[in-house]
């Protein structure tokens, strides 16, 4: 079966992205397709590369990133989102004029049009958030 | 179309479980995860709310949750049954539609 | 592009955080989409469309003149709790006039607003495909 994820909180704060990340993991596991994971509201931080957790804790944006790597993942970061919150890939950061970026590999910039895309394509849609 | 609830918040602190309880229809299934686990519990003020949905709902708890916050599942109220991550995908399989109650 | 029934259940209220504004976002894209879109409005859902906000003393914009809008967007059903609302001493007068026009009646404007209670707000909610809550 074909599902789209969206998760609404950032890592650390909310459990929300460990629950997402489980859910993921599981659902991959069971031979569904992940049409797309779609990271809005605060959401947009589980894309950062520049988190320093403590060596004993978990760095949820690396876990996002090689499940990426491993499973193909489309994991879409929404740029309003992305934009109040300071989160910028490379391209993104060019053309607002910053010299640094901060986007995780294995992540996009995209518009809020993939999450309904993601809503129409997919068998099922699945909400995290607070 | 059956619809599978997915609670998060607990029962004590937000009033998102009952609102969701006040909103499903016969044969939907209601899904408690992160802080909502805490509301499987029997013998609370909440319990008896809950009981009263299970006639027309089927209740599931996502046992890591629970057992993250201490409580182990002979605590639970009679008829939910604790969940894995596999559990909660069939979940999603088997009912045709999700809804999150943040 | 198929069309599914969406419903967007929007239960916090304006200003305190983000969800409301960028719940409205998401509504307003999906219009593009040419989908069948109904909003609940549930619990402090209901504050994000009362009638005179005044966001002059906190500081942020007021957004709440975009929910009229949404009637020119095809976005014409929006389910109201009546038991939200009476908890929180309201009514529907403390709410803004929402309307669409419908162009097979000479565009005569009509009420977006459906008030219903908890078990018109089920079965409303049981129609549908996809939920997205904020």
């Amino acid at each position: 079966m074909k599902f789209t994820i969206m998760i609404n909180e950032g890592p650390y704060q909310h459990q929300s992205a460990d629950s997402a990340l489980q859910f993921c993991r599981s659902l991959l596991a069971q031979g569904h397709e992940i049409f797309r994971v779609f990271f809005y509201h605060d959401g947009v931080n589980n894309g950062s590369s520049l988190s320093v957790p403590p060596a004993d804790d978990r760095l949820i944006q690396k876990e996002w990133s090689e499940l990426s790597k491993e499973h193909d993942l489309d994991l879409v970061i929404c740029i309003a989102a992305a934009q109040r919150r300071g989160l910028m890939d490379k391209d993104e950061a060019k053309r607002q004029g910053f010299e640094s970026n901060n986007m995780i590999e294995g992540f996009r910039i995209s518009g809020l049009g993939q999450l309904i895309e993601g809503g129409i394509e997919s068998d099922r849609t699945v909400v995290f958030g607070d | 179309m059956a619809m599978l609830h997915i609670v998060n918040k607990s029962p004590f602190e937000k009033v998102s479980f009952r609102s969701c309880l006040n909103h499903v229809s016969k044969g939907d299934s209601v899904l408690m995860i992160e802080d909502a686990a805490v509301g499987a519990i029997e013998g609370t003020s909440f319990s008896e709310k809950l009981k009263t949905a299970m006639g027309d709902v089927s209740v599931y708890v996502l046992g890591g949750d629970l057992a993250a916050r201490g409580l182990s599942e002979d605590r639970m109220i009679d008829g939910i049954k604790a969940v894995d991550y596999a559990g909660f995908v069939d979940l999603t399989v088997e009912n045709e539609t999700t809804q999150s109650w943040l | 592009m198929a069309t599914k029934k969406f419903m967007f259940v929007n239960r916090k209220a304006p200003y305190g955080t983000v969800y409301a504004l960028e719940s409205l976002e998401v509504v307003l894209i999906s219009a593009a989409f040419e989908q069948d879109v109904s909003l609940a409005f549930i619990d402090d859902g209901v504050y994000q469309i009362t009638k005179g906000q005044d966001t002059t003393g906190i500081g942020q914009k007021n957004f709440s003149n975009t929910y009229k809008a949404l009637g020119d967007y095809e976005i014409k059903k929006l389910y109201v709790s009546k038991e939200s609302l009476e908890e929180r001493g309201l009514t529907q007068d403390d709410l803004m006039d929402l309307v669409w026009e419908d162009e097979d009646d000479d565009w005569a404007e009509k009420p977006s607003i459906i008030m219903v209670d908890r078990s018109e707000m089920a079965a409303v909610m049981a129609e549908q495909e996809v939920t997205l809550s904020f």
